[in-house]
Formats: structure tokens, C-alpha cells, sequence
């Protein structure tokens, strides 16, 4: 393989990886705060972009992606008031459970007002054609979007938990909820704000993949097992993590590509996923304590 | 006072069109109307809808009334089983229509036979009605008509060595068997294989294989949105070569979806989605635009080739039944007996060794040319 070629894979590979990470990252948040898998995280990813590709009919594209993050930011949120908030000592599995049931509804719901066609919105810079030259390699302007607007999610998460008040009581939350809800942090808003926040960004990716992937009432199914993977692969909870092992699983199969048939991708993936997990059970990048499924207080 | 509105009504009666009488005829349907597939079962559901409803008006088929049953099979062969046999047990249905994709029909075909119902197959497979059997006929066109149709314009362009692309669903599988058993045929070499899944959201590193594989055209054999990923990804690699499609591309909302990297997509499909340019003089003609107004009039959406698929199957239900009776037996007898019947996707003329009923000529090659579909001509 020419180094070019090489190159071509790498940036195939990047491109999904980092939508992965996105997914995943939709998951660690809502974990954190809460100790929930939130399998509608996929769900969040399709309402993002259906609702943006809708909005743009009538909207400058700016305003229509703004318009749907924050559509399906509510969606969160109503999701946690109506299905988690008045559960008290729900156990894990219960949890599970509603959130896939969630994400059936949500699906199903999008079915009903989209029906089963693909929508995509168009590109954010350039045309479906439009590409420029690294190097050798040829890239869409939509995958440096796509990988740009990770990185800023990333990056603004790591502000956040970091450096503001209310990302300091999130992760007081997440650390241990009653010696939190005992220093005064209302633990039950937080909760509404932490769905609110993973279906945000979750949006936000459903929007910045449209016009390469497409989005149909369909898709958030795959990423879900796809961001769950990753998360786990990262360690749960964490969102550095998340995004190495998104990467590093999108350059995995696009890699697998190069080499075996298509067919075999995933078995590439997921074999590296059970190799990696066999000998450090708490994933690449997460601490033994982060793993731990606990039961949430 | 009575009398008069006796009279009335009797008057009335003898103007109205006969309403169907008698037990209707159930029908059952098995549609992919949701899942990945659903592009094919959700026109084809609303085509049902439609022509049942237009027979139904004219007084019903035979003389009785036409009652659908439609069941979503999602595009899961194991679901259509379990429906087909819903259909054939509970319902006890007259005819099935469908399933809308190969794979699901392979799945359904014994047990139509096994059971004596009668199947209107929607989807291309040849070898659903290769070996033929009794009670299996299809609608759609073989899949080799469509790759010998591709693979002439492939000879003619001195294009001899390809890149063929296809989906790991029963259409992509049966496409790939034809694929690779007519190539060589046209001195055609398939420089790569590769078998994407159909949920597929990218296929760059697919692409780039075939890049470095250095083919001098591109043959992509699906029905999901991933055959509108490969013309992007391909294009926007830089590569030039001629993108050809199988007649799964007969959707213009792909042609849409891939914008302008589109332009220039060769494939065969029926007439249907090139019905206004079509010569007054071609005999399908009038079929496909009375067929295509009421649909896009009635639907507010472009009706696509699979919908197609739907009227031909039920209208040529409906003439079985006509000349040979509400009975299975003798409507199945009355298929093999039909000649020249002028449907969406060509005119058919079935016999008792051919239950698909088309020839070569129902294809056309298109090309697509600024999101529309225009005729290549020879």
C-alpha cells in the first residue's frame, strides 16, 4: 500500500471514528450523572439531523442546525422529567429498559412524522462533488466539519466539567449523588440537564453527518451499538477516552477494509474490542472505579 | 311519501355502477413498508391502496369486492414467514402480493408452494421464478436483463475492467451471482468484489480500494441509501470513472440525494421513471402516465418503479381472476395464460415455463442529468 493510500483509509477511518466518539460521548454524559446507559442516544443523533433537514426548508442552515440542537435538547430533557425523574430507587436494569423503550418510541414517533425516505442536508461548505487535496489524499470539506466540530465538543465539554460552577456540581454528582444533594446541589435538576446536554450534542452530530451519511428514522439504531462499543472501549465515562477509541476503532475497520473484504469489518472491530476488553477489562483509558456498574444511589 | 321515495331509490340504483356483491376477494399483501427496505414496500403499500380502491369503484374485480390485507414485513425474511403464514392460515387469503425484496421471497417461496397460495413476488431475484414453480410468479424484472443491459454499454465503452460494489441483502447477492457469471461473457473483468452492509454510512475506504485497484468504471448493485454514499465517496476521491447502477437506483430521491455528484449515473430501469419522455407511440406509454398521475396526484410524491411493481402485480391478479374465476387453481392456470398485458414495468407475456412474463426490452438504460432521469437512448 502507497503511503497516500494509506493516508485515504486514515481519513475514511477518522471520519466515522469520530462520529463514534460523539455517540459515545452522548453516553458518558448522561452515565455520569446518573449511572444510566442511555441507549436512545442513537435516537437523539436522527432527531438532530431530521429535524435540522426539515428546519433548513424554511431556514438558513446556521439557524436550522440551532433550531434542531435545541429541539432535541427539550426532547432530553422531556425524556428524563417524563420516564426517569419519578422513579425513586429505580434499579439498572429497569433503567436500561426504559431507555430502550425510548428510543423505540422515538423512532417509531420519527417514522410517523418523517415516514421512511432519506433526508440529508446539504453540504455546510462546498458541494457533494468539492473536495480539496491533502497531500495525495482528497477530503470532503464536510469530514473537517465533521471532525471540527468534535473536537470543539470536546474541547467546550472540557471547559465545562472543568472550569464552571455547574460542571463542578455535575461531577460532584457523578462522584457520589448524596454527599452532593447533601452540599446543596439540587442532584434531580442535574439529572434533566445531563439528558438535555448528551441529546444536544448528540443533535449536533445527526447534523454535521447528514449530508454525508443521510439521515433516516432508522439510523440511530446502529450508532447506538456503535457509541456503546466505544464508550466502553474508552472506558465509561470517560470522554477523552471516548474519543480515542472512537478513532481508533473508525481507523480499525477502515484498515480492515484495505486488507479483507468488507465483510469483515466488523469482526475486525469487534474483535479488537473483545481483545482489548480481555486484558484490560475497564477499557483503554478508564479507571477501575469508572467501570464499576453501579447500582445508581 | 314512501313510494315516491321507493321509486327514488330504485331509480337511483339503476344509474349507480353495480356495487360488488357477494364475499370479497382477501388479498394479502407482504410489504417491506418500514426498516432499511421500506423505499420499496411504502410506495408499493400506497400503490395497493390506490388501485384496489380504483377497482373497487368500477365494481370490484369478477364482481366482488377486493379486500387488502397488508402486513409490514420491516425487510426481515423471518418476518415475512411468520406473516406469510398469518396471511395463508388466519386470513386465508385468495393471492399474496410481495414480498418486496428477494431475500424475503426466497424465504416465503416453499411455503407457497407447500400451502397452494398463490405469490405475486415484487422483487428481481431470477431465481425466484428460476427453477419455475407452480404458484410462484414475479413482477419485476430479472436481475440479468439489467446486468446484460449494463454490461452492453460497458463492451461498447471498451470499458473492460471494473470495480463492483454490492449489499448484503438478497438484492445485492442475486445481483452479484448474475454479475459475476455474465462478465466474463462481455470480457468483462471484476478487478475488486466487495460486499458492503446495507446499513452502511460511509464507504471511503470501499472506494479507495477500488482507486488503487485503478478500474476503469465503477458498478454499485444495491437498494439502500449506500448506492447514493458510493457516487459521493467516489467523487469526491477525485475518481472520474462511470458510475454504473443496478435498476434498485430507479428511485429519483437518490438521484437527489447525491446531488450533483450524480450527474452523468448510468442505470436500467422500466420505462416508468422516464414516462414523459417517452415516444406517444411506445405502447406502454398511456399505463405509465394514467399510472403516474394518480399516484403523484393522489401521493404528492414521484412515484418510483417499485410502486410499479405493486400495480402490475395487483391489475394482473385481477385480470386472472377475471378469466379464470375467483378460484385459486384456475386463477393461477389464467396467469400462465396471459399474453401482451401492458403493465408499468413492460409488457408481459407469461407461459407455464416463464413466470416472470418481461424480456430485455423492459429495460431502458438512464442516465441521470442535473437530479433527473433522462433516457440514454441506444
Amino acid at each position: 500500500m502507497t503511503l497516500e493510500l494509506f493516508l485515504q483509509y486514515l481519513v475514511a477511518g477518522l471520519t466515522y471514528g469520530s462520529v463514534y466518539a460523539v455517540v459515545a460521548i452522548g453516553f458518558n454524559i448522561v452515565y455520569n450523572a446518573s449511572g444510566v446507559i442511555n441507549f436512545a442516544q442513537g435516537e437523539f443523533v436522527m432527531l438532530g439531523g431530521m429535524t435540522a433537514a426539515s428546519l433548513s426548508r424554511v431556514l438558513p442552515l446556521p439557524l436550522a442546525v440551532a433550531g434542531a440542537v435545541a429541539a432535541t435538547a427539550a426532547v432530553g430533557a422531556l425524556v428524563e422529567l417524563a420516564f426517569v425523574r419519578w422513579l425513586t430507587r429505580p434499579s439498572l436494569l429497569r433503567l436500561v429498559v426504559i431507555t430502550i423503550g425510548v428510543a423505540i418510541l422515538l423512532r417509531e414517533a420519527a417514522l410517523a412524522v418523517w415516514g421512511e425516505g432519506v433526508r440529508s442536508l446539504p453540504y455546510f461548505s462546498g458541494t457533494e462533488v468539492s473536495a480539496f487535496a491533502l497531500g495525495g489524499v482528497r477530503v470532503s470539506p464536510q469530514v473537517l466539519w465533521v471532525l471540527g466540530t468534535t473536537a470543539a465538543t470536546v474541547a467546550l465539554l472540557g471547559l465545562f466539567f472543568g472550569h464552571t460552577m455547574l460542571g463542578w456540581e455535575m461531577r460532584a454528582c457523578a462522584a457520589n449523588r448524596d454527599a452532593a444533594a447533601l452540599c446543596g446541589i439540587p442532584t434531580r435538576r442535574l439529572l434533566t440537564l445531563s439528558f438535555a446536554l448528551a441529546a444536544a450534542i448528540g443533535a449536533l452530530a445527526g447534523c454535521v453527518v447528514s449530508p454525508l451519511s443521510y439521515t433516516s428514522y432508522s439510523m440511530g439504531e446502529g450508532l447506538a451499538v456503535k457509541g456503546f462499543t466505544v464508550a466502553i472501549l474508552g472506558g465509561l465515562g470517560n470522554s477523552s477516552g471516548a474519543v480515542a477509541a472512537g478513532l481508533v476503532l473508525g481507523v480499525l475497520e477502515s484498515l480492515s477494509v484495505s486488507l479483507w473484504p468488507t465483510a469483515y469489518k466488523d469482526v475486525v472491530a469487534l474483535t479488537a474490542l473483545l481483545g482489548i476488553l480481555s486484558l484490560r477489562p475497564s477499557g483503554l483509558f478508564g479507571s477501575r472505579e469508572a467501570s464499576r456498574l453501579r447500582e445508581p444511589a | 311519501m314512501t313510494l315516491v321515495r321507493t321509486a327514488a331509490a330504485a331509480a337511483l340504483l339503476a344509474f349507480a355502477p353495480a356495487a360488488p356483491a357477494g364475499d370479497p376477494i382477501k388479498v394479502g399483501a407482504l410489504l417491506a413498508i418500514t426498516g432499511p427496505a421500506s423505499f420499496l414496500g411504502a410506495p408499493e403499500a400506497r400503490t395497493l391502496a390506490m388501485v384496489a380502491e380504483e377497482l373497487n369503484a368500477r365494481g370490484g374485480v369478477g364482481g366482488r369486492r377486493l379486500e387488502l390485507v397488508v402486513k409490514d414485513t420491516g425487510g426481515s425474511p423471518e418476518k415475512a414467514v411468520s406473516l406469510a403464514r398469518q396471511l395463508i392460515e388466519e386470513e386465508q387469503v385468495f393471492a399474496i402480493i410481495g414480498p418486496s425484496t428477494s431475500g424475503e421471497t426466497l424465504a416465503v417461496k416453499s411455503l407457497a408452494e407447500e400451502e397452494g397460495t398463490l405469490l405475486l413476488s415484487l422483487a428481481a431475484a431470477e431465481v425466484i421464478v428460476n427453477p419455475v414453480t407452480p404458484h410462484v410468479f414475479k413482477v419485476a424484472p430479472q436481475d440479468r436483463f439489467a446486468a446484460e443491459m449494463i454490461f452492453r454499454r460497458m463492451k461498447a465503452a471498451g470499458i473492460t475492467r471494473i470495480g463492483f460494489l454490492s449489499s448484503n441483502t438478497g438484492f445485492g447477492k442475486a445481483g452479484k451471482e448474475q454479475v459475476e457469471k455474465l462478465a466474463p461473457g462481455y470480457g468483462i473483468e471484476l478487478a475488486v468484489s466487495e460486499v458492503y452492509d446495507k446499513a452502511a454510512t460511509d464507504l471511503t475506504a470501499e472506494v479507495t480500494k477500488l482507486r488503487a485497484a485503478g478500474v476503469q468504471a465503477i458498478l454499485n448493485w444495491s437498494t439502500e441509501p449506500a448506492q447514493a454514499i458510493v457516487i459521493k465517496n467516489a467523487r469526491q476521491m477525485g475518481m472520474t470513472v462511470p458510475i454504473f447502477q443496478s435498476h434498485g437506483f430507479a428511485n429519483v430521491q437518490y438521484a437527489a440525494a447525491a446531488g450533483a455528484a450524480a450527474d452523468g449515473v448510468i442505470f436500467p430501469a422500466s420505462r416508468l421513471v422516464v414516462a414523459d419522455s417517452l415516444p406517444a407511440s411506445d405502447p406502454q406509454k398511456a399505463v405509465l402516465e394514467s399510472y403516474k398521475k394518480a399516484y403523484e396526484a393522489r401521493y404528492r410524491e414521484e412515484v418510483s418503479t417499485f410502486g410499479g411493481h405493486a400495480w402490475d402485480a395487483l391489475m394482473i391478479l385481477a385480470r386472472a381472476i377475471e378469466q379464470g374465476g375467483a378460484d385459486p387453481a384456475r386463477a393461477r392456470s389464467a396467469i400462465e395464460r396471459i399474453q401482451g398485458f401492458v403493465g408499468t414495468a413492460g409488457v408481459f407475456h407469461f407461459s407455464p415455463t416463464d413466470h416472470n412474463g418481461l424480456g430485455l426490452d423492459a429495460f431502458e438504460l438512464i442516465a441521470v442529468k442535473r437530479g433527473r432521469f433522462v433516457p440514454l437512448g441506444p
